[in-house]
């Protein structure tokens, strides 16, 4: 059956046909709809679920893959950092049934705090790794993976990227294979990797990479097209792959890489040998091209084509000299449009609170980064999950006095789960008197509403026990943990101002849903009296996309309100009319 | 022979429904087709494209400057914002409905009322409409999507009645019959 399906589906789908007997993930873009598509089905195929994080979603996997089943877990870039640990063992434990790494980078980091190829990973852990194109090839390349991974005994790295796991096209899907589970028998020499044992197991991992570097020459994935009159030849793999042939169509010839690790160096060299110049077209780091260059051929890479950002089939089309079309342009300067919190975010309440104090705020990572944006201009840094409660007590412990009593972490409830409450855990343990801020949205928002160990639901929707972050908060010595409601203002300045005035460390939970979440029922809109409006522009501070200026006063857009009220605890003027608070 | 189409707007206006009806229009036609979307931050009232592009054997996802047959817009500014990609001949199809983005709320910048006379004075082909007012003629201020899936219609060689399948097998069985209003009404207009 032929379906139009992202490339994140159609992994999902190859992995479901291919065996999976369990997901365990923790959302990332752009990998999330991979595990989300798992989920839908039964949970007598697949066992899938949120994990609190990467390096947890890995070992829970390794955990299946060890008792004989088909494993499966996925994150982003950034979040293979997080399970790059365990990662790097299991390269010398292997497996006992298959286990797939999915793993999805971002080029031009449409929503990412770095642009890391994660074929590094690969190459530094010695594993396989395959690269699809295109849905079909990701349907295709995920259902292949448990085999390799079996028949290697190798964890397998997928690599998708934001263009083919965000991009539909056709598959033919089939049926679910049906495997049988592999007994679980203790084998210490092979899973226990002290000392002793992985000085055994390196050479073993050492001798697997040549295997698969002998299998890499006959992989299917691996395909030469000997397409054009032989002057330019064209190493590629991935989205790069489709830019070249649109712009290039059958007037080049192609060796088109599916498997980016080990390569293919016969292959490379016979096809190398056939044209007359060779080029690398790959995507972020010159990775085909370093390797190639290391067997001693001549190649055109990354002095023609950036390291940075993502290529199109102009990109490539430039960089042959064609031509490529001129679109017309507006002469008037068009403003940009970034995104920003949603009307009635209850982010909003708090970050207005801090920006009017002042207080410097090392941000995380999630949806409430936008309170970095102008107007509110909140945060002072966004490095990686979990580092604004670790990063507070570092600039305290440096600053002591000069920064305690004005300096926050905040952070959201899923990334505390992630990485945050070890970073508080060392924050009650190494004594400094910081203060963390945790935005409980009762969601994983950004990447578009998943269930996480404080929500009470798992990835079913099904009720699930709830961590209680007061009791967590309490249990590992914080003394201080008090409950605000973000919608009040005065709540929110009195809460902030006490908590950064105490001597001890503290943790204020500013707590309402997401205005998305279906269970959240708007309430009416508000209004502006323009005859009570003095135009004072403050409610503007907030920057609340519903409310905006027109003919020197302040409008609400009905539309997008969701009567919050918070623009009403705003005005002196009371000019904020109507709603229901 | 490739047909690009770009459908752009602000996050939360419903283009992903847009792709997925289009997408599936034509699969069923027997093109081959490739749709690539935007999720995650942006989504968050930001700028977002979706491209579209079928045809016998479709390679990039991606559409360039000066490339798009099409270009259908839920917003004015955004369709000012990607008028470049539009190909020589080619079309904008765009809402009238005016969004502030950010920088025109907070007066650091100023929106551009007028755009879309100036790209009419450049020769550029446009379209305008309310599909806002129509998609509320219909029941619900969230289908100007379908409304400006109407418009587009009537520029493709698909039947009327192909797009209304695609509608019943694409949205939930309860929203149906407002898209189907939806649709004529923008296949009408």
């Amino acid at each position: 059956m032929k379906k139009l399906l992202i490339g994140n589906e159609a992994v999902a789908r190859g992995l479901y046909e291919g065996g999976a007997d369990l997901v365990s993930s923790y959302p990332g873009t752009p990998s999330t709809e991979i595990t989300e598509f798992l989920a839908k089905y039964d949970e007598n195929e697949i066992k899938s679920e949120w994990a609190p994080n990467e390096k947890v979603a890995m070992e829970v996997a390794f955990g299946a893959s060890l008792a004989g089943g088909r494993a499966v877990c996925c994150m982003k870039h950034v979040g293979l950092n997080v399970a790059a640990d365990p990662l790097f063992t299991l390269s010398y434990t292997g497996v006992n049934g298959g286990l797939v790494i999915c793993v999805a980078d971002d080029p031009a980091m449409h929503s990412s705090q770095n642009e890391q190829d994660s074929r590094h990973y690969a190459i530094a852990a010695k594993l396989p790794m395959l690269e699809p194109a295109d849905s079909a090839e990701s349907y295709a390349f995920a259902k292949a993976a448990f085999e390799l991974s079996e028949q290697f005994d190798t964890p397998v790295l997928l690599r998708m990227c934001t263009r083919i796991a965000h991009s539909q096209s056709i598959v033919e899907i089939g049926e679910r294979m049906q495997v049988e589970r592999k007994p679980y028998v203790k084998t210490p020499e092979k899973y226990i990797m002290m000392p002793g044992n992985a000085k055994k197991r390196h050479p073993v991992v050492e001798a697997r990479m040549q295997k698969l570097a002998e299998y890499a020459e006959t992989c299917p994935f691996n395909r030469a097209e000997y397409t054009g009159d032989g002057k330019i030849g064209i190493i590629t793999s991935g989205t790069s792959y489709q830019y070249v042939r649109e712009a290039l169509g059958d007037s080049v010839a192609v060796l088109k890489i599916g498997m980016p690790h080990p390569l293919p160096q016969n292959l490379i060299r016979t096809f190398a040998s056939k044209v007359e110049k060779l080029y690398v077209i790959e995507e972020l780091d010159p990775v085909i091209e370093t390797a190639v260059k290391a067997m001693g051929i001549d190649c055109v890479g990354k002095e023609l084509f950036s390291i940075i950002g993502e290529f199109s089939q102009n990109t490539i089309a430039a960089a042959f000299g064609k031509e490529t079309a001129l679109g017309k342009l507006p002469d008037s300067a068009i403003p940009p449009r970034p995104p920003m919190m949603c009307a009635g975010c209850p982010h909003r309440g708090m970050y207005y609170t801090l920006a009017k104090k002042r207080v410097t705020v090392l941000g995380d990572i999630g949806c409430y980064t936008l309170g970095a944006v102008p107007p509110l201009c909140a945060v002072d840094s966004t490095l990686c999950m979990g580092a604004s409660v670790s990063g507070v007590h570092g600039f305290n412990r440096l600053l002591g006095e000069n920064s305690e009593g004005k300096t926050v972490a905040v952070i959201g409830d899923s990334t505390f789960m992630h990485s945050g409450v070890t970073g508080l855990i060392n924050i009650a343990y190494n004594a400094s008197n910081s203060t963390v801020i945790i935005l409980d949205n009762s969601i994983t928002g950004m990447t578009g509403h998943q269930h996480n160990p404080t929500t009470g639901y798992n990835i079913k929707g099904d009720p699930a026990l709830a961590v209680d972050l007061e009791s967590l908060c309490r249990s590992i010595g914080i003394k201080r943990v008090r409950v605000v409601d973000p919608y009040d203002l005065k709540a929110c300045d009195v809460a902030v101002t006490e908590e950064l005035a105490a001597d001890e460390p503290s943790v204020i939970i500013s707590r309402r849903p997401c205005v998305l979440l279906k269970t959240v029922k708007a309430k009416p809109a508000l209004e502006v009296d323009p005859d009570k409006c003095r135009s004072c522009r403050r409610c503007m501070t907030l920057g609340c996309p519903a409310i905006s200026f027109k003919g020197g006063k302040a409008v609400v857009d009905a539309t997008l309100c969701v009567g919050c009220g918070v623009c009403k605890q705003l005005c002196a003027f009371d000019a904020f009319v109507g709603g229901n608070v | 022979m490739t047909t690009s189409i770009m459908i752009v707007g602000v996050g939360g206006q419903g283009s992903l429904l847009a792709s997925k009806l289009l997408g599936r229009l034509l699969t069923d036609e027997g093109y081959d087709v490739k749709v690539s979307e935007v999720h995650g931050m942006s989504q968050r009232g930001g700028s977002v494209v979706t491209y579209v592009r079928y045809g016998d054997k479709v390679y990039s996802p991606v559409i360039g400057e000066g490339e798009a047959d099409f270009i259908v817009s839920f917003e004015k500014l955004e369709a000012a914002r990607w008028a470049g990609c539009l190909k020589e001949g080619g079309t904008i199809i765009t809402n009238t409905q005016q969004i502030d983005p950010m920088p025109v709320i907070t007066g650091a910048a100023t929106y551009p009322e007028a755009v879309l006379n100036e790209l009419t004075a450049k020769g550029v082909q446009i379209t305008a409409l309310d599909a806002l007012s129509l998609a509320k003629e219909a029941g619900s201020a969230k289908a100007v999507n379908i409304v400006l899936m109407g418009v587009l219609a009537k520029s493709l060689d698909i039947p009327a009645e192909t797009w209304l399948a695609a509608i019943e097998n694409t949205v939930a069985p309860k929203f149906v019959e407002m898209n189907k209003k939806a649709f004529a009404l923008g296949y009408g207009n």
